[in-house]
């Protein structure tokens, strides 16, 4: 048969024989086509632009609550994610000391957990999150080194409080105590952090600040605020003790009773001698004390001083570099992490979720206000050249520079504070923490507060 | 077939019952066992029995701080409502002849309740400020030649947001005690020759006597189981009993917070026996 096919095409009966193995081989190339379409768009699909497609009809239903501080779970940036992925994204902000208690008292309402080191270490030890499998992170091997090995550019990252590095691991998906060393499991997929500082308003101070101490300076008296939040005011009180070489602290994030007493009576004496106008607990209300005149320096977060920026107020944001193993940054890192009901489909668009977050759209969006994403190669993807140069390189403006809604912030010419983010996160001198002695310290403050 | 009287007092009651019950005793219950228990710092309770919390809350000057502080804000504030509440009743009860014109000011009083309470406290922040109007209209007349710092971020600004979202708990009571007050005793004391004054003494505040008591339940309760207010007002400078047991759950420590509450609940439960006592509740809400 197979000879007459080849020689002789037209007749009838080699025609059928013809068109039978041609149809076969027609159907198998269809066939063929059809899988290759579907692997190629596949590909295309969930590489290039990121979103899901193969069960995009079934996903569309879901729907991720990420619940957290105002600051790192930006309605902006939930909505954009929507708009990427296709599926609802709500934001939930809660204050620090409301959203702990919620992931451990109701974890069931909240899907995407933010949470700080310190946090990630009690949500563990409490068994309501679920370790995050790292090799599902597309970005992990992009991550800073800061937080996936605790160095960077072989310089070792301080550890005074909880390091985001420290927080990090844990040995199985559902282990309740951090692992000190690297593993396949995370507590928290690290995405928004910044090293703060002082703001103040420089045409007020008359002088650049690089010092905690002139927080306490007498010459401010009235006119300082310091924060109140349990475990982070008294970190920023520590560090304008120690900058006033006033005292020197084993672990600035782990004070001994000792070091508690001397800090909170330190700051009792300050306060009654007038030192402090007030105290903020949210950022909002930071920028309303500077913004309005009623303090000339005070602990501020850096969106707070984009915003007072933004109002036309001159204000800066201090860079204190480590100096004589005084000053330094307080840092902090806050991350996503899963909680521990998630399964199945809504499991994987949380996964899908965690991976667009580093993918760059809201690593330059947190960038706007000075915050910044720990992929910067993805993030520097949705830069303009001249942001990436201002905000991480700490090079002068190119052009002006706008805050993430789009309002002009900055002119041209004008050099972040506190330089490149190398420059800046370098120059961490302790972390975000819970201390051991946490309650001791909690009925030290409220003797602060009554005083 | 009559029922019986308790049983038809107990199925008067039931309505209420059924919702005080879960909502508010079953919760009491729990912060109550809370109290007794132990945490590991990190949020979780050991059930054992203890009374090391309340060792620590009674034992420390901590505490004591922080009743004086609450106390004076709570006195201070019951003061001046008092003032107020007292005055705004006197003219709507006795020297607003139409009732109808009464009763509409009385309501246009409840007015400012229809925005958020929370609006109506920051409200004041502008408003007080080293760069707010009164600070700018003092400078600008020159009465003044540096703003007043004591205006905001001080007792007297907690004070003043207490008493302008107080002063109608106040009103209310008052003036419903002195609209049953028979104007015909009042007249026939005039006629007499009293004087103003002692008409006010001698009748108007003895028979409003449940209408204050009242008042002040409602007072004395709100303000001592307030914190936000103290907070956001004194600029974090006062701290509030439950404020800081609110500090106390902010790092988990659950049971220290809870014995504190028992505790303020305690203390809550004596002083409003103690004002109940010269309030006749049944003359009051009968007639």
């Amino acid at each position: 048969m197979g000879n007459i096919m080849l020689d002789d095409s037209s007749k009838p009966s080699n025609r059928r024989a013809r068109t039978e193995s041609g149809k076969g081989r027609a159907l198998s190339r269809r066939s063929f086509m059809k899988a290759g379409a579907a692997i190629a768009g596949a590909a295309i699909g969930s590489e290039v632009i990121g979103a899901p497609t193969i069960w995009a009809q079934e996903i569309k239903d879901i729907e991720l609550r990420h619940v957290g501080v105002s600051y790192s779970v930006v309605k902006a940036i939930g909505d954009q994610a929507a708009k990427d992925l296709g599926f609802k994204v709500t934001m939930q902000n809660l204050d620090t000391s409301a959203a702990i208690n919620r992931f451990i008292t109701q974890p069931n309402s909240v899907d995407i957990a933010d949470l700080e080191g310190w946090q990630a270490k009690l949500a563990a030890k409490r068994g309501v999150i679920q370790g995050i499998e790292a090799k599902k992170i597309k970005e992990f091997d992009n991550f800073l080194p800061i937080f996936t090995k605790g160095e960077l550019d072989g310089h070792k990252i301080p550890r005074q409080g909880i390091s985001p590095y420290e927080a990090l691991y844990i040995e199985k998906p559902d282990s309740t105590e951090l692992h000190d060393g690297v593993t396949d499991w995370l507590t928290n997929v690290p995405q928004v952090y910044n090293a703060d500082s002082l703001g103040y308003r420089p045409d007020l101070v008359g002088h650049t600040v690089t010092e905690w101490k002139e927080l306490i300076d007498p010459k401010f008296k009235g006119k300082a605020a310091i924060l109140d939040v349990p475990a982070i005011g008294i970190m920023d009180a520590a560090l304008c003790f120690e900058s006033a070489g006033l005292i020197k602290y084993g672990n600035k994030g782990n004070m001994t009773k000792k070091e508690i007493d001397f800090t909170c009576d330190k700051l009792i004496e300050l306060k009654k001698d007038g030192q402090f106008r007030a105290t903020w607990t949210t950022f909002d209300q930071s920028v309303e004390l500077m913004a309005a005149g009623e303090v000339v320096i005070e602990s501020m977060w850096s969106p707070a001083v984009a915003a007072v920026r933004v109002k036309q107020i001159p204000c800066t944001y201090a860079a204190m570099n480590i100096k004589d193993g005084k000053e330094g940054y307080r840092g902090w890192c806050n991350g996503m992490g899963l909680m521990k009901h998630l399964t199945g489909k809504k499991l994987e668009a949380a996964y899908e979720y965690m991976n667009w977050y580093m993918s760059g759209w809201q690593g330059a969006f947190v960038s706007r206000y000075g915050y910044y994403s720990p992929v910067p190669s993805t993030a520097q993807k949705f830069m303009t050249p001249a942001e990436y140069a201002f905000w991480y390189e700490g090079k002068p403006a190119p052009e002006p520079v706008t805050d993430p809604y789009g309002v002009p912030m900055e002119k041209a010419g004008t050099v972040r504070d506190g330089g490149s983010f190398v420059e800046r996160v370098t120059n961490i001198s302790c972390w975000n923490t819970l201390m051991d002695e946490a309650a001791y310290m909690n009925k030290r403050w409220n003797d602060f507060k009554v005083a | 077939m009559t029922l019986s009287r308790p049983l038809v007092s107990w199925l008067y009651v039931s309505p209420l019952m059924l919702v005080l019950i879960p909502f508010f005793v079953l919760p009491i219950l729990v912060v109550l066992v809370a109290s007794v228990f132990e945490t590991d710092g990190f949020g979780s309770l050991i059930p054992t029995f203890t009374l090391a919390n309340y060792a620590n809350v009674l034992t420390s000057g901590l505490t004591f701080n922080l009743y004086f502080e609450t106390v004076k804000f709570t006195v201070l504030t019951w003061f001046f409502t008092l003032i107020l509440g007292f005055f705004v009743a006197y003219f709507l009860v006795f020297h607003v002849r139409n009732q109808l014109l009464a009763i509409g000011l009385f309501l246009i009083c409840t007015v400012p309740f229809w925005t958020s309470n929370i609006i109506r406290m920051i409200s004041w922040i502008p408003l007080l400020g080293k760069e707010g109007l009164i600070n700018s209209a003092l400078l600008h007349l020159g009465f003044i030649h540096e703003p007043l710092g004591f205006l905001l971020y001080s007792s007297f600004a907690v004070v003043v947001a207490y008493v302008h979202q107080l002063t109608i708990f106040m009103v209310v009571p008052i003036f419903n005690s002195m609209a049953r007050i028979d104007k015909r005793v009042v007249e026939a004391a005039f006629d007499v020759g009293a004087s103003r004054f002692d008409i006010m003494r001698l009748i108007i505040v003895p028979l409003s006597k449940s209408g204050i008591a009242l008042g002040s339940i409602f007072v004395v309760s709100i303000v001592m189981g307030d914190f936000f207010v103290t907070k956001v007002m004194s600029g974090g400078g006062s701290a509030s009993v439950v404020g800081a047991f609110y500090e106390d759950i902010s790092v988990l420590q659950y049971p220290s917070a809870a014995a504190s509450a028992v505790v303020l609940t305690l203390v809550l439960m004596a002083t409003i026996s103690l004002i109940l006592r010269t309030v006749d509740i049944r003359k009051e809400i009968t007639r």
